[in-house]
């Protein structure tokens, strides 16, 4: 038996090989260097995040494949992993102001996170379903330790536990999906089982059903309704900075396998596949903005409103076209700025382990007693609700214009219907913040440099992708998948 | 010569499939599982493929029961022995479950064997691509990447498991 190696194009692997080698580092290194300080840990995980930025930036425009198609480097793939790599990036900095005395072991945290961003590249770069799912995998048990990782905390166990049993029940959809999708096609790269829908038809039960399973899988990691239920409370139990990233980058990376698997069908009749997506994005849209307005707790309102901004994504993949892609990467980097920016707020303005001032009330009046933490919630919560001139403006019409190219004009009403509602909870926050009088006196610790510099960045980014947003838009257009 | 050992592993799984749930005491229920598993086993190994045998031995014969019984041993085994079994409500779902598989039984019954997409599964076929030989050759070139990444997974595995299980933290000992 002869066996060769076929081309493996290592470079193409650089950025989670580095990724991989620095969660290593960051977890072995306080086995022989006692005493060290968090900063220290997270300035080698940033160094460890801007290695694999440039490793990416190299591999732009290359449309490498490595090991035997298992690793597309396509620009679809970098542009998804350089939005990731920025929200891990905000999240280590988030991770600052956490108070020390908050039972979190740093390395451990920094590690798990940096296996998360591995687990999120590989989604993204590849059309293999078996390497999806297994980045899948790492991505989701990095979270699920992630989500437990306050073991002190009853509501942080809760949230690690729940997130597991729900997510490992989800994975099991997505693995029979897998499976069904094989055994009517005969392939388990999503670009063979593309062409083998287009040459037979979007029909056949193993096809239907194997489709219809892998969408739940991908529902539930990107918390779409119905699959949402899991949502509030791990975002509540979650450490503040792990839920941030969580929000963003899980569904990235869901709506980048869907994308793939949407676009290699799309030249069919749009009636077959569209009718389940346009109703999730409905109902994902409405359920996450209408049940938002009944929160008081700030953490779980944006949980919901997290819910409802995936649902505005799934009109970008409605589209089913390149101008859809785009708007797409382009929403979700500006909902990567705004809502670690948003969630940056709540940790700088959360006290300790035992009050975190989460609720509504504790908000009030501290826009004038913390002017800058205020100034940054409030746009924010701005660009969240889609005022110009914010990049959350300019992302949402983006993703509605695509929509209505593609003849979807209902659903962009839909949409613009739940835009106007959601304007009332985010605006709530503000007014909390800058029209009322303080209640109690509230402890605000001092906050960290790391902290303040992250807040800063994600203002001045988004108020510049609202501003300046065609250069942002050109960048992403040249990172759509070309026509199959 | 296959047909004798055929009925041999086929009997031996029913008869202990039917004693692992007429059992009361958990853990003899849990050693006749690993029977049937065993002689599922050996029907794989009839039908030529070997691989599937030896993962269904590790995996379901080793790693799994081992974390059955396991979770009795830590459980209270007295209490759970006296525990009545048939609630109205276990019976009514059981017999459901029971029901569909039944169905499903005739269901393949009469429909019969069905050719899939590449054509028939013989085992002198199965022989040629389920040996461990032919798995392990595609697995070191082909799926070389998906191979490597369920390791960093492993990884993942056990770093987390020692996270969340550890009791203390390294600064607080």
């Amino acid at each position: 038996m002869d066996l060769s190696l076929p081309v493996i194009h290592i470079q193409s692997i650089y950025p989670q090989m580095i990724l991989v080698l620095f969660a290593i580092i960051v977890v072995i290194l306080p086995l022989f260097v006692h005493n060290l300080k968090r900063e220290l840990l997270a300035l080698i995980s940033v160094v460890g995040l801007v290695l694999a930025y440039f490793s990416l930036i190299n591999l732009w425009g290359q449309n490498l494949t490595g090991f035997n198609g298992m690793i597309v480097g396509d620009n679809f793939s970098i542009a998804f992993s350089i939005i990731f790599l920025v929200g891990a990036f905000l999240a280590v900095l988030l991770s600052l102001n956490t108070v020390e005395n908050e039972y979190l072991n740093y390395s451990d945290f920094y590690s798990m996170l940096l296996f998360a961003l591995v687990g999120l590249l590989m989604m993204v770069s590849s059309t293999n379903l078996l390497v999806i799912f297994i980045g899948l995998e790492i991505l989701s048990i990095s979270l699920y330790v992630l989500a437990g990782i306050r073991k002190m905390r009853v509501d942080s166990i809760e949230a690690s536990l729940k997130y597991f049993l729900l997510g490992a029940f989800a994975t099991g959809f997505l693995l029979y999906g897998i499976a069904l999708l094989y055994g009517a096609s005969g392939s388990i790269d999503l670009v063979e089982i593309g062409k083998y829908i287009q040459a037979n038809g979007f029909s056949g039960t193993f096809i239907l059903a194997g489709a219809a399973m892998l969408l739940i899988g991908l529902s539930f990691k990107a918390a779409f309704v119905p699959f949402h239920m899991w949502t509030p409370d791990v975002y509540q139990g979650a450490p503040t900075p792990v839920t941030a990233f969580m929000s963003a980058g899980v569904k990235g990376a869901a709506l980048a396998v869907l994308l793939r698997f949407v676009w290699t069908i799309a030249p069919l009749s749009k009636a077959d596949w569209t009718i389940a997506i346009w109703i999730i994005a409905f109902l994902t849209m409405t359920v996450g903005n209408v049940v938002a307005i009944a929160q008081s707790n700030v953490k779980r309102m944006l949980a919901y409103s997290s819910i409802a901004h995936a649902g505005y994504l799934l009109v970008g993949v409605l589209a089913g076209s390149q101008l859809g892609q785009a708007s797409i990467m382009y929403y979700l980097l500006v909902y990567t700025m705004m809502n670690l920016g948003a969630f940056g707020v709540i940790s700088y303005l959360g006290n300790s382990n035992k009050q975190e001032n989460l609720n509504l009330r504790d908000y009030r009046g501290l826009g004038f007693k913390h002017p800058f933490a205020g100034l940054a919630m409030a746009i924010f919560m701005f660009s969240l609700a889609g005022v110009p001139p914010t990049g959350g403006f300019v992302g949402k019409f983006y993703l509605f214009n695509s929509a209505i190219q593609a003849g979807y004009l209902w659903l962009v009403i839909f949409g613009v219907m739940n835009s106007v509602i959601s304007a009332y909870y985010y605006l709530r926050v503000v007014v909390n913040l800058y029209m009322h009088e303080p209640e109690k006196e509230v402890a605000v610790p001092k906050a960290s440099l790391g902290l303040s510099f992250a807040l800063l960045i994600a203002m001045v980014a988004v108020l510049q992708m609202g501003i300046m947003s065609s250069s942002y838009f050109e960048f992403f257009r040249q990172a759509v998948i070309a026509m199959p | 010569m296959v047909t004798i050992f055929f009925f041999i592993f086929a009997v031996t799984a029913l008869v202990s499939a039917v004693l692992m749930i007429t059992y009361k005491n958990p853990v003899y229920s849990a050693l006749f599982l690993i029977l049937t598993f065993f002689s599922l086993a050996g029907m794989y190994f009839l039908l030529e493929a070997q691989f599937i045998a030896i993962v269904q031995i590790i995996v379901y014969a080793g790693a799994i029961m081992v974390l059955f019984l396991f979770v009795m041993m830590l459980l209270n085994l007295r209490q759970e022995t006296r525990l009545p079994i048939g609630r109205p409500f276990q019976v009514a779902l059981g017999s459901i479950f029971a029901l569909i598989l039944l169905i499903q039984l005739f269901f393949i019954v009469k429909v019969g064997l069905t050719v899939s997409k590449f054509g028939a599964f013989p085992p002198e076929k199965i022989n040629k691509i389920g040996s461990v030989q032919v798995i392990g050759g595609e697995l070191f070139t082909n799926y070389l990447f998906p191979f490597e990444a369920a390791s960093i997974l492993l990884l993942v595995g056990i770093i987390g498991a020692i996270i969340l299980g550890r009791k203390k933290l390294p600064n607080e000992m």
